[in-house]
């Protein structure tokens, strides 16, 4: 990559009004809670002087602080550290007098580049999308204040350099913070070009940048939307319907209001809400209820059901997503044909923060307070409902206490339900909206069931001449704003993303797609990895198959099909030859069977392949040993970052292998916490290597990619060294049958 | 009415006795670094001392608490297991999304307090009761190690 400089005044941000702004911000108007990384909240928001607004992506504070605003969602994945890397390496700041603070809802401003007019934190795109902007944002920032420190000392500015948060002029030896040029900066025109550094200048791009995150969460500061208290606000509990499609017949709410406390009961579309000054009172209201609901329409289905009708759809040939050659024809004179069926659960967020909402009505508009993820869509839609504009909604963006896609709802289900409730008491109290674990994990919105058929021609060399895959399941899309852009022909593309765009290098390649939304009523959604969290499980079992079938080295026969892709190929290699792939393991001490399994996968970009070690008792228990990782998704940004993303993804997708399964049964969840939806704890994380191949590639994501991979290479490692072949996940007992 | 001594300071709710501790710290004496994640003692992000024993807070009742000491996130660095665990967990970057953060600080304290020099395998069974979503426990378990030297 070369320095380029661009005209700032075209930049889309300028283009839409974003005018790079240095605000002042007197170091009286800062207290110590305004350190606290995240976005003002019930009034400790830092009070900026009114003689600029924070219009922007950074403000200089007289005593030189530098606040960064970050327009996307802090959910854990190290998005505030990442923006303010991006914005301090051009500003040639010093990282410990940055601090960053979420952005506010406009579109206009802080829109994702990648998705158009629209405010959003998804798809791993954060820092792949603010990359240029946010350099830009600081470079304009530092050509300013060196502009003013030019003026200060009448000298060149070309004579001027900045170091660590330090402007200087050697020839003079005069040098000034950024609090002492920060109002003179603030006074000039935004200059017409800005020049970027060379990579190979960068400063703390690629190097350690501490989280910007850690001590506010170590201490118990940081704000989450659980933590919100507005005067006189309400707590409100929900009584949801037992099922999905089911609605409200009658209320009895008597006992309800007569638990002391409860202040009042309210009818919304998606149940019953009980409002109480704190949560253990409304939850108390809740628990003695009356709720008469009305299940005619409700689904009444279950998950054995779907699975045995995707089954019979599997029969039939669906939507077209990819179509090289004439896969059938290929298959139907093949030496060899291999088969196998894949099948996947609805499988629940659960991020640790159960989901919640504050809202308060006043005559002005609406405020929120939410970790907030969608934030062009949550406008609109809780505009719509309160008869508002949306630019009268005003988000505050506070940390989300994980999210893994849920709190992007494309329907933005729990921001409806509390705008519901503030409007149901007219307005008269703010709303605390709290879901209890059981809401949460009961609520919908899951990542989709799903039945993968594929089938295989193999040469008599064993080389793959054809692969069909025949995907069956909801469309997440369907239904939702997105449906017009995201299924084309029937195609839902997060559907078959990770098959129709296979890489391996097979002549006939057929991948079609049956959109099951008709036979169920449960609500679905994006999950951590998307289409990949199934797609990557699929292919990456069943080429180990195939390679098993061909008699090939499982890392051998991918490198062959790769040649035209070289990404997949170098994480491949330098995951295999990190874990010491073709040495023999070590024999487990208490005479376990070990198996080593390989898998790589392209999500969002980045390209990440994983090694898994695992030991399996005689009784069909197993443990996970080691994992070992190769990620590369390009300039890394925040090398420790992505290795936290990395050993996370690896986490969550471990629990989900293992033991994660939503089910459904006469139309019920028959899950409702953690003792029934187990999640990965510390004695099952096995240990993590991660290498990140160098790049000069443009960032691409971290937060999902390091998911897809784990699950495969498991059941390839379980194989290994059990000889038996999981195609269902949760992976649970089946080792054990 | 229970009065019990919260961080070192007397301090009374008149919360009725069975609400559980973690809600009459947050919704009435309104210390919100304790989380709720759970509500049935399944994954720790709760966590409190109760006379220097971890306890899960949703799973407390304010009876229980009448005339004891609690320590919270907010004041575990009085003493200095707390110092070394939150500055182990600083220097390592442990957090993610950082909900469950506060409990498994409060985990990881109480655990030095009594097993100075713990192994993985002691880690993990002290720890096994704190849900990390984001999946931190290589982290975890490396800070822990760290605040343990650090203390030696």
């Amino acid at each position: 990559m070369k320095t380029r400089i661009e005209n700032v005044s075209r930049r889309d941000f300028f283009k839409a009004g974003a005018g790079l702004t240095l605000a002042l911000v007197l170091p009286s108007a800062r207290g110590a809670a305004a350190r606290v990384a995240g976005p003002g909240i019930a009034g400790s928001a830092p009070a900026v002087a009114a003689a600029f607004e924070a219009n922007a992506f950074v403000r200089i504070g007289t005593d030189s602080t530098v606040t960064v605003l970050a327009k996307h969602l802090e959910m854990g994945q190290g998005t505030f550290t990442g923006l303010a890397t991006l914005v301090a390496e051009e500003l040639d700041a010093d990282w410990a007098q940055v601090v960053v603070e979420g952005a506010p809802a406009d579109a206009a401003r802080y829109n994702n580049l990648f998705w158009g007019p629209a405010q959003g934190t998804g798809g791993s795109t954060a820092i792949a999308n603010s990359f240029e902007q946010m350099r830009h944002a600081g470079a304009t920032a530092r050509a300013m204040l060196v502009e003013a420190a030019a003026g200060r000392w009448k000298v060149a500015a070309e004579s001027i350099t900045i170091s660590a948060g330090v402007v200087s002029h050697a020839p003079s030896g005069r040098t000034a913070g950024f609090g002492e040029l920060a109002e003179a900066a603030a006074a000039l025109p935004l200059p017409a070009t800005v020049t970027l550094k060379d990579p190979k200048d960068f400063t703390l791009i690629g190097k350690h940048a501490p989280r910007k995150d850690s001590v506010a969460k170590t201490t118990g500061r940081a704000m989450f939307t659980q933590d919100v208290k507005l005067p006189g606000m309400l707590v409100a509990v929900v009584a949801h319907p037992p099922r999905f499609g089911a609605t409200v017949r009658g209320v009895d709410d008597t006992a309800a209001r007569a638990v002391p406390g409860v202040v009042e009961v309210v009818r919304i579309p998606s149940g019953v809400a009980v409002l109480a000054g704190d949560y253990w009172t409304a939850k108390k209201g809740r628990d003695a209820l009356q709720v008469d609901w009305d299940e005619t329409a409700a689904w009444r289905g279950s998950s054995a059901q779907l699975l045995a009708d995707y089954r019979k759809l599997a029969a039939t040939p669906g939507a077209v997503a990819r179509n090289d050659g004439d896969a059938e024809a290929a298959l139907g004179k093949a030496d060899k044909v291999v088969e196998a069926e894949f099948a996947f659960p609805y499988l629940a967020h659960a991020a640790m923060e159960p989901l919640n909402c504050v809202m308060k009505l006043d005559a002005d508009g609406c405020e929120v307070w939410n970790g907030e993820q969608f934030q062009t869509v949550d406008q609109a839609v809780v505009a719509a409902i309160l008869g508002l504009k949306p630019e009268q909604v005003k988000l505050n963006m506070l940390f989300a206490g994980g999210s893994f896609g849920r709190r992007a709802n494309p329907k933005s289900d729990y921001l409806v339900e509390t705008a519901h409730i503030v409007k149901a008491i007219g307005g008269r109290a703010p709303v605390k909206l709290v879901w209890s674990r059981e809401d949460d994990m009961r609520g919908g919105h899951y990542r989709p069931l799903y039945l993968h058929r594929l089938r295989a021609a193999l040469d008599a060399t064993g080389r793959p001449q054809a692969w069909s895959q025949r995907i069956v399941g909801q469309s997440i899309m369907l239904g939702s704003p997105f449906e017009s852009l995201m299924i084309k022909d029937g195609v839902d593309a997060t559907s078959a993303e990770g098959a129709a765009n296979l890489p391996y290098a097979i002549p006939n390649l057929a991948v079609d797609l049956h959109t099951t939304n008709a036979l169920t009523k449960v609500p679905v959604q994006w999950w951590r990895s998307v289409g990949s969290s199934h797609t990557g499980f699929a292919t990456e079992v069943f080429i180990d198959e195939l390679a098993l079938a061909a008699g090939s080295d499982p890392v051998a026969y991918r490198l062959e099909l790769l040649a035209a892709h070289p990404r997949h190929a170098a994480v491949l290699r330098l995951a295999a030859e990190k874990a010491g792939w073709g040495t023999p393991l070590q024999a487990a001490s208490d005479g376990g069977r070990r198996g080593r399994g390989v898998a790589v996968h392209e999500s969002f970009n980045s390209f990440v392949a994983q090694v898994v070690e695992t030991t399996a008792a005689a009784d069909g228990s197993f443990r996970v040993d080691r994992v070992v990782c190769a990620v590369d998704c390009g300039i890394a940004v925040n090398p420790d970052v992505i290795r936290a993303q990395m050993e996370g993804g690896i986490g969550f997708a471990l629990a989900a292998a293992l033991s994660g399964e939503i089910t459904l049964r006469d139309g019920q969840v028959e899950q409702s916490n953690f003792h029934d939806y187990t999640v990965l704890r510390i004695n099952e994380m096995p240990a993590v290597e991660v290498h990140i191949v160098p790049s000069a590639e443009k960032p691409s994501g971290v937060g999902e990619p390091g998911v897809p991979p784990l699950a495969p290479a498991l059941v390839n490692a379980l194989y290994a060294a059990t000889g038996k072949r999981i195609r269902r996940l949760p992976i649970g007992t089946q080792l054990q049958s | 009415m229970t009065t019990f001594i919260l961080n070192g300071q007397r301090v009374s709710s008149d919360l009725p006795d069975d609400t559980p501790l973690l809600w009459a710290l947050r919704d009435g004496l309104d210390l919100t670094g304790t989380k709720f994640g759970c509500g049935m003692g399944l994954c720790g992000a709760c966590t409190v001392h109760l006379d220097g024993e971890p306890v899960r807070a949703c799973s407390t009742p304010l009876s229980a608490v009448a005339g004891k000491k609690v320590t919270t996130i907010e004041g575990v660095d009085a003493a200095r297991a707390g110092q070394a665990v939150q500055a182990a967990w600083q220097k390592l970057d442990v957090v993610q999304c950082g909900y469950c953060q506060s409990g498994q600080i409060m985990s990881a304290t109480a655990l030095l307090v009594a097993n100075p020099r713990p192994t993985d395998a002691e880690i993990d069974a002290a720890m096994s009761g704190n849900i990390c979503r984001c999946a931190t426990y290589v982290r975890i378990r490396a800070a822990i190690h760290e605040a343990a030297t650090a203390l030696a």
